[in-house]
């Protein structure tokens, strides 16, 4: 990523932040308009973690046709990243939870399903770090996030419509769902974010292949030193 | 001879095998009957009398029973290939789909068998409720097949790793979910007087629809799970 477009990625996540503290206009019909600002914030940390959990499986399909590491690794990544997005949105919600309902913690179907996220992609972290051997780890957990995916689109998309739900549903989309200023706003915070994404996504990624190559020149140093030799 | 009923032979024979070791030592079966009787009779001690608790936390119990039953033993069919070290020879003998298809088999019959023994002796330990005996007997079934086919797969991937007994109910949980809720959920309505049927149908589509889709997935991944 330029220089340009981080400098650009941090005014413009600055200006939206200002907007929708002193542009927005408190939204009516909420216990405490104020607060309903948070729900710029909230509703793209929700959907960058659908995206980087979507971004896991295709990366863990690609890996298991062309058992390519690289595929592994940007796989992994997109875990680590929707883990992160996931906590935030967990926690932003949770604040609104709490001015709005009265309580940080409601058992709502979407709350459900987030924490069920999070073990989901817990469970893949755990089950990559109890295989030692590099192929086998990517190919089960590769496997492993295929496998999680159907249960992921049911948590998201069936659960919350079969059970009933504070959160609203179809808002984002819908043509009245949203005041204008608000949809601005939101997907003025999304665009920022998907930039903050991105340039997370290509650190990691930068960092993970320093390390293999690291350990490959490791390797090979301790390859051109005979065996018992003093130094 | 058609490649279809090739692997449906395979299956047959895993199955038969499976069948014949279990009937031998009877270890997964008495690890998933004891720890369901186990947990059952604790249950029971700890809600006695049952009659002052409520339907839905007794049927939530009952599913959280069955499911951590399920992992003390649905696992097995994988780590016992791995520990007598006969899953090459599998390997070489069946094909990915057969092995897969026999050994989903077997957990399901064994899923079967271990809610015919601890479900009838959990309604009567805790006096539950039931009205619509039709539902439920629907309800168990298919909610108990779904356990057997959402974590089959997933015992293969365990039986490649370390700590294959932590980590089956780490992994399982969150794909056995969906079923598990509900299950839970159509086992309510099947205590219900005022629920039944009408209450309980979406939730039996979604078991059979979660079927039909883990079951696919599953085959999808195996091939890459099974051959190393």
């Amino acid at each position: 990523m330029s220089t340009t477009t981080k400098v650009l990625t941090g005014v413009w996540i600055a200006a939206v932040t200002v907007a929708a503290f002193t542009w927005l206009p408190p939204a009516q019909g909420f216990r405490n308009p104020e607060s309903a600002r948070i729900v710029v914030f909230h509703v793209p940390c929700a959907v960058l973690t659908f995206i980087a959990f979507m971004a896991n499986a295709l990366y863990s399909w690609k890996y298991l046709r062309s058992r390519n590491p690289l595929a592994d690794a940007k796989a992994n990544i997109s875990a680590e990243l929707g883990m992160l997005f996931a906590v935030l949105a967990t926690v932003t919600g949770s604040l609104f939870a709490m001015e709005q309902w009265g309580s940080p913690w409601n058992w709502d179907p979407r709350e459900t399903s987030i924490v069920m996220l999070m073990l989901v992609y817990a469970a893949y972290f755990v089950l990559r770090g109890s295989v030692e051997e590099k192929s086998k780890r990517a190919r089960l957990s590769a496997a492993y996030a295929l496998l999680a995916f159907p249960a992921m689109v049911f948590l998201i998309w069936i659960f919350p419509r079969i059970v009933e739900s504070l959160h609203p549903t179809n808002t984002l989309f819908s043509r009245t769902g949203l005041d204008p200023a608000y949809r601005v706003t939101l997907w003025g915070f999304f665009a920022g974010l998907v930039s903050v994404y991105v340039w997370m996504f290509r650190l990691r990624l930068r960092v993970e292949l320093a390390e293999a190559r690291l350990r490959e020149r490791r390797h090979s140093e301790l390859e051109m030193e005979p065996i018992g030799a003093q130094p | 001879m058609s490649r279809s009923s090739g692997w449906a032979r395979e299956a047959q024979a895993v199955f038969a095998k499976d069948c014949l070791l279990e009937l031998r030592t009877r270890v997964a079966l008495g690890a998933v009957v004891l720890f369901a009787v186990t947990s059952v009779v604790a249950a029971g001690f700890a809600l006695a009398p049952p009659s002052g608790v409520a339907g839905d936390v007794k049927a939530a119990l009952l599913w959280v029973v069955i499911f951590f039953a399920a992992v003390a033993g649905l696992s097995r069919v994988f780590v016992v290939e791995e520990e007598t070290r006969t899953a090459d020879a599998l390997r070489l003998a069946v094909s990915p789909v057969g092995v897969f298809v026999g050994k989903l088999a077997f957990n399901t019959v064994l899923m079967w068998v271990l809610c015919a023994l601890t479900v009838p002796l959990y309604l009567v330990l805790l006096e539950a409720p039931v009205v619509h005996w039709g539902l439920f007997v629907v309800v168990t079934f298919l909610g108990s097949t779904a356990l057997a086919c959402a974590t089959t797969a997933v015992a293969a991937i365990v039986a490649k790793a370390s700590m294959r007994g932590a980590l089956f109910g780490v992994l399982s949980f969150p794909v056995a979910l969906p079923p598990l809720l509900v299950a839970i959920h159509g086992t309510k309505a099947a205590w219900m007087a005022n629920a039944g049927w009408r209450a309980a149908i979406g939730d039996i589509h979604v078991l059979v629809g979660f079927m039909l889709v883990i079951v696919p997935a599953s085959l999808l991944v195996f091939e890459h799970i099974w051959s190393d």
